[in-house]
């Protein structure tokens, strides 16, 4: 019985719960206000897979009973579920539009369209989703040209595995200001963000 | 400290607090909801921007906290010590030394730095709460961009006064589309807002909101064509450091009448005094006080 349990027990999130999730915090918080910058989660972990460990980092710091979470197809596997409803205690909803929060391991397949999310209200922008978006790999420096609020004149952003007709789907994203989703991208323990109002071309 | 956790507030708040910042920071000068919690300090000595400060703070963070500019006054100090007995975190009453600085009132007058936070202890947080007291009604407001309510009252102010007579708490547009009050600091400070490298953020504890406004972002007061906005100025220096471009505190110094100008930003007007400026009346405030063992 004990020997069931141990195979079947989600494994662990945080060896340091209170400053490990701080950490990420910030990091995440830098990497809003500053589009462009990918920064360093600084947490160690071991997730189960499709989760990366900026993914499952971002999860662990941010989402909770208040928070219904949905995720993709890809990262909707046994061990994942079980992962974050024991170390999250977070409803798991089969509507992205019921969403505050999304997991998209397989940004391919279920990225897009990105209206399926939340995009807030008029008067309440603030209740749209934060998607996490597991990126083939965050560059800096090259990539998509990106200005707006956070970046002094224009930044450059690189990220692998997106989409083709994201740059497309993003801006209309952020013809919806003040109202539209917020998105972090993340890949192995790196995160970076594309807030709402980002303006982004290829 | 034993019995509390990592500053202060349990992590499902820190949570819950977090979410509504990166929020705040994606839609700039939006003012997020979020459930303020009771600190161990009455609402208006700083409870919205101490929360804020304690969901950021981290070990290697160190921390400054002003009350009008000043380290050394009751509620920075209070604050500081709240931290420092909280998280164990490095304070210091440098502006170039810190992570993070909470004021109150002001924005130091040394220009901060990309890797700066300066958290902003709000009372109230809406602009048109003296014009509109209804919440539904300036909600409605803020989501149609609908603003013209301010621009008259402001320009009562120039009808009755011949200028615009905020002094304080002027009202600012964030990113050309958010109407945004930036706390109680003079007008004077206004600029520092416009496109600062460092991330700025609001809490008001007792209103339950937090907003911010982030690196870069433009920031304009607003202002007529034929009234445009101008920050105030004094005929004197200050009386310690000599400096004629910091916020000056008129100080009465006896029960004459005497009275000086001071730098409101105690830091600014020490290191002034630490490279060798002398004002007219050095001594005037007797010698400066030790530091404070935190």
């Amino acid at each position: 019985m004990t020997g069931r349990l141990l195979e079947t027990a989600p494994g662990p999130g945080f060896a340091d719960p209170v400053a490990d999730s701080q950490r990420a915090f910030r990091a995440m918080l830098e990497a809003i206000a500053r589009p462009g910058t990918v920064q360093a989660i600084g947490a160690e972990l071991t997730p189960p897979a499709p989760l990366s460990r900026a993914a499952a980092a971002a999860l662990l710091t941010l989402v909770d009973f208040e928070t219904p979470l949905w995720l993709d197809a890809a990262a909707r596997q046994p061990a994942v579920e079980a992962w974050v409803r024991f170390h999250c205690g977070v409803p798991l909803v089969d509507d992205p539009a019921a969403a505050r929060f999304a997991l998209v391991a397989d940004p391919m397949g279920s990225l897009l369209p990105l209206d399926r999310f939340p995009i807030g209200e008029d008067a309440f922008p603030d209740r749209s989703a934060t998607v996490i978006v597991a990126a083939a790999g965050l560059k800096s420096g090259s990539g998509w040209r990106l200005s707006g609020p956070g970046i002094e004149g224009e930044a450059r952003l690189e990220a692998g595995g997106l989409p083709l007709g994201f740059a497309a789907a993003w801006q209309a994203n952020r013809g919806l200001f003040p109202c539209g989703i917020d998105l972090f991208l993340t890949a192995d323990d790196r995160v970076a963000a594309l807030p709402r109002t980002v303006r982004l071309e290829d | 400290m034993d019995g509390y956790n990592f500053a202060y507030l349990d992590e499902q708040t820190k949570r819950m607090i977090r979410r509504a910042i990166l929020k705040a920071v994606a839609i700039p000068g939006y003012q997020v909801p979020f459930a303020s919690r009771e600190m161990p300090l009455p609402y208006g000595w700083g409870t919205g921007g101490i929360q804020v400060t304690a969901a950021i703070i981290g070990t290697d963070d160190v921390l400054k906290v002003i009350d009008q500019g000043a380290d050394d006054t009751t509620n920075a100090v209070s604050i500081r010590r709240f931290f420092a007995r909280t998280t164990g975190v490095a304070t210091t009453e440098r502006t170039a030394e810190a992570t993070i600085v909470q004021t109150r009132h002001r924005i130091p007058e040394r220009a901060l730095s990309a890797g700066q936070i300066i958290v902003f202890q709000v009372p109230i947080p809406e602009p048109l709460r003296w014009l509109e007291p209804r919440e539904t009604e300036t909600r409605k407001m803020h989501a149609l961009a609908e603003y013209g309510a301010m621009h008259v009252k402001l320009y009562e102010d120039v009808a009755r006064h011949g200028r615009i007579a905020t002094a304080y708490d002027y009202p600012v547009m964030v990113g050309g589309r958010y109407l945004m009050r930036p706390s109680p600091i003079p007008k004077f400070d206004n600029p520092k807002l416009d496109r600062s490298p460092a991330l700025q953020l609001f809490g008001a504890g007792r209103e339950k909101r937090i907003y911010a406004v982030p690196p870069w972002t433009t920031v304009v007061s607003l202002d007529f064509e034929d009234h445009p906005f101008e920050v105030q100025r004094w005929e004197s220096c200050c009386a310690l450091c000599g400096a004629t471009d910091s916020f000056l505190d008129e100080v009465i110094v006896d029960d004459r009448g005497g009275r000086i100008f001071v730098c409101s930003d105690s830091d600014h007007c020490g290191e002034r005094r630490a490279a060798g400026h002398v004002g007219p009346q050095p001594d005037a405030l007797g010698q400066p006080v030790a530091e404070e063992a935190t």
